[in-house]
């Protein structure tokens, strides 16, 4: 039994010594270590196409993990102070499912915020759940949803004592936190488990002074994305479990859905990352925060832009803030986010993560330095000088409550029937409308279509937000439930 | 023993000189630089093994990213140089009495302490009491200034590594209101010839133009530079360097090798191919 140390990179190793073995491949994938394809050769580098192989003795098989993806998973444990953790290769979206699928059946609630990302809806759709929302505490001036309020919590736990989890969003996208620790106590006294969408959270589990990570405040399971601020490939993520959740059971839920031919580029990516963090993750982390907190001293200093951070802080919703994201408010020089996103990317190259009605989000990872932030500074500040903009008539609301009618599952199936979006107000919404990225839903199936919904999506649509979700790829139709209508 | 410096001026073409032997090798936190000795160049200064200068044709490059500005307009009194810590460029704009300050922002000082020791041909006037050196990046310095200086001279390496903040839309515009309003910016513009400075330069005239009501281009040629026909971009709020006045400069006495000012009129002329390219610069 070899003794495994973080310094190892187990899937790594393998993948290396089948390279060097030069085995004759009469199995898939057809392209045959790239032979057969020197266009993508040539494209993405014969390196890594002689490693996109299939499941074999030498590499293990992600779906019944015996060897090496075994031991690369005891590593991540290890790493994240988790129980156990899975190598997922379908995105942060099957991580959140499996949570989600893993402890609610048919009919089963589960507390959550509302402004949760879509996979967390779809998963009620896959299960039949049914969602018991928190409304997330809003931040008015700047339009975002903040985290639970610990009392709210308490409510929905008190009103739904037969719920069997609760959910929560930490950090959220814009880098806020709730109280993680007091909402697990109060659900495991309530014999609730608590399952963590950490998908933006990777690096709470290796920098210093970083907000308490889901397995660190006693979470029963946690989802994170590696690719975000880990390092690894796109699409590749992991599924952390806590004390006394099922391996066996969680895993089972996950081949519901997971590919049997997981990409050995995605595992590797996962397992080296891993490796990398365990190693040098600390380091890393402490520069990512020194740059994030130079971008934000000299964005605010150039005024009109506020770049928050700690001070928002309000010991509930706003339990702490993570420092490594850097969210600014743009709306004071007269343009929405995405306004000054698309400025950014089609006039000074710069492409940043989001850009909603009021905030932009850039993410500081691991692969940035000095200049890059000497860039993005600069370019707002031109843009502040060149394009900013009377703010009077701007719109100043993000986040709505939605009103829940029916469940996800009851709505996505229900008889649907075509409207007009603009006429749909007063209906039952059969399917989501959001902007992507966040992702956040908007309107999700179930939920009651309003007026000031309708203003929202007419607003985002004209700042140029990138609108998805209906089955009408122009966003102009909606399906709406038959039978349901107010 | 052959002793050869290589560099690849595209992934198929190369260029070497023989070297007699390596003075220095260091490598900062921002490029690895190196100083050979060569029987043809004499010394030359590398920039992660790009060409930076060699005592032989630096003089080339040195009074003409200097001299024509100066010529168009003779009263500059305040200038801030982006990048040249080789002093090459500090050196030509210290021979004007008239000016009265340089800054000189660059962002690698083991490049200025290395050319201090192996390069005094262009580093012997940076000691200067006229001149302020400020190490740190050039576009987060300029865009801390507004109305300030008479000319801007962006002496930059490549695009790609440290230069490259230097060739972006966003410097340009903080140039921009870093100048008074009848300032010059005078920049190291790549070269029409080979196609990846053919793409960082047509960049660069297309994101320069959007600011400046003039924006032109001139030629030089310097032999250790990829194809030997190098730019350099002339941009002004308000002087065209082609109406100028020969004689005030003529006057002040300085003496020049490569620049003259019958020169000074015929650098801007430059191919149809290049003119094409500039003209249809917005296709980048």
């Amino acid at each position: 039994m070899t003794v495994l140390s973080q310094e190892m990179a187990p899937i790594y190793e393998a993948l290396k010594r089948y390279r060097s073995a030069r085995i004759v491949p009469f199995d898939v994938p057809g392209h045959k270590q790239g032979k057969g394809n020197p266009e993508l050769v040539e494209f993405l580098g014969k390196q890594c196409l002689s490693v996109d192989v299939n499941s074999m003795k030498p590499l293990d098989n992600l779906c019944h993990p015996v060897s090496v993806i075994k031991e690369a998973e005891e590593l991540a444990a290890e790493a994240f102070g988790a129980e156990h953790v899975f190598f997922m290769v379908n995105g942060t979206t099957s991580a959140v499912q499996a949570m989600i699928l893993s402890v609610c059946k048919a009919g089963d609630k589960i507390i959550m915020p509302r402004n949760v990302h879509r996979s967390a809806i779809n998963s009620l759709i896959l299960c039949g759940a049914v969602p018991v929302y928190v409304n997330p505490d809003v931040e008015k001036k700047l339009g975002i949803p903040l985290g639970m309020r610990v009392s709210d919590v308490e409510k929905a736990i008190l009103e739904n004592p037969d719920a069997k989890a609760v959910f929560v969003n930490n950090p959220t996208y814009y880098g806020i936190c709730s109280d993680l620790r007091s909402i697990v106590k109060l659900a495991h006294e309530h014999g609730m488990l608590v399952l963590v969408d950490e998908a933006h959270g990777t690096h709470f589990y290796f920098g210093e002074n970083l907000p308490v990570s889901a397995m660190a405040a006693g979470a029963d399971m946690a989802a994170v994305s590696m690719h975000k601020t880990g390092g690894s490939l796109t699409q590749s993520s992991f599924v952390l479990l806590g004390k006394g959740i099922s391996e066996g059971h969680v895993r089972s839920v996950i081949n519901l859905t997971q590919t049997t031919s997981g990409s050995y580029l995605l595992l590797s990516s996962l397992d080296i990352s891993r490796r990398n963090l365990a190693l040098r993750g600390k380091e890393i982390f402490k520069r990512v925060v020194e740059l994030a907190e130079y971008a934000r001293s000299e964005i605010s200093s150039i005024g009109g832009y506020y770049a928050f951070s700690k001070e928002l802080i309000n010991g509930d919703s706003i339990f702490d803030f993570d420092i490594t994201k850097l969210s600014i408010f743009t709306r004071d020089i007269g343009l929405a986010g995405i306004e000054v996103y698309d400025i950014l990317r089609d006039n000074y190259d710069i492409q940043i993560e989001f850009g909603d009605i009021g905030n932009i989000l850039a993410i500081i990872s691991v692969g940035d330095n000095e200049m890059a932030m000497e860039r993005l500074v600069a370019s707002l500040f031109e843009i502040k000088r060149l394009y900013s903009k009377d703010k009077s008539g701007m719109f100043d609301h993000e986040y709505i409550n939605p009103v829940v009618k029916i469940s996800p599952q009851k709505a996505f199936y229900a008889k649907k029937k075509t409207l007009d979006i603009t006429k749909s107000s007063g209906y039952i919404s059969g399917e989501f409308v959001m902007c992507y990225p966040p992702g956040i839903p908007i309107v999700a199936p179930g939920e009651l279509i309003t007026d000031e919904i309708l203003d929202y999506i007419a607003y985002s649509k004209d700042r140029g937000c990138f609108m998805t979700g209906t089955e009408d790829m122009k966003i102009e139709k909606i399906n709406v439930v038959v039978g349901e209508e107010e | 023993m052959e002793l050869w410096f290589t560099e690849n001026h595209t992934p198929n073409v190369r260029f070497s000189i023989k070297v007699d032997k390596q003075l220095c090798t260091k490598t900062s936190r921002f490029q690895r630089i190196d100083v050979f000795e060569s029987p043809e160049f004499g010394r030359f200064l590398t920039l992660d093994g790009i060409m930076m200068l060699t005592e032989k044709d630096e003089f080339i490059y040195h009074e003409m990213i200097v001299h024509v500005a100066m010529a168009t307009n003779p009263d500059i009194e305040n200038v801030l140089v982006i990048g040249a810590g080789d002093g090459g460029t500090v050196r030509e704009l210290s021979r004007y009495d008239s000016i009265k300050n340089i800054d000189m922002v660059e962002i690698d000082e083991e490049v200025v302490q290395i050319c201090k020791q192996y390069l005094p041909q262009t580093a012997c006037r940076l000691d200067d009491p006229r001149v302020n050196i400020l190490y740190l990046d050039g576009l987060k310095y300029v865009r801390t200034k507004t109305n300030e200086y008479d000319l801007i001279i962006v002496d930059s390496t490549d695009p790609f590594g440290p230069g490259e903040g230097l060739f972006t839309k966003e410097f340009y515009g903080n140039c921009f209101n870093a100048l008074k309003h009848d300032g010059i910016l005078v920049n190291q513009h790549e070269s029409p010839y080979y196609e990846q400075d053919r793409i960082s330069m047509m960049r660069a005239h297309k994101r320069i133009r959007e600011f400046f009501s003039v924006c032109k281009v001139y030629q030089v040629h310097i032999p250790t530079y990829p194809s030997g026909h190098w730019l350099f971009g002339f941009a002004s709020k308000k002087y065209n360097p082609l109406e100028f006045d020969p004689s005030r400069w003529e006057a002040l006495g300085i003496k020049t090798k490569y620049y003259n000012t019958d020169l000074h009129k015929g650098c801007f002329a430059i191919p149809t191919y290049v003119k094409e390219m500039l003209e249809n610069a917005d296709a980048v």
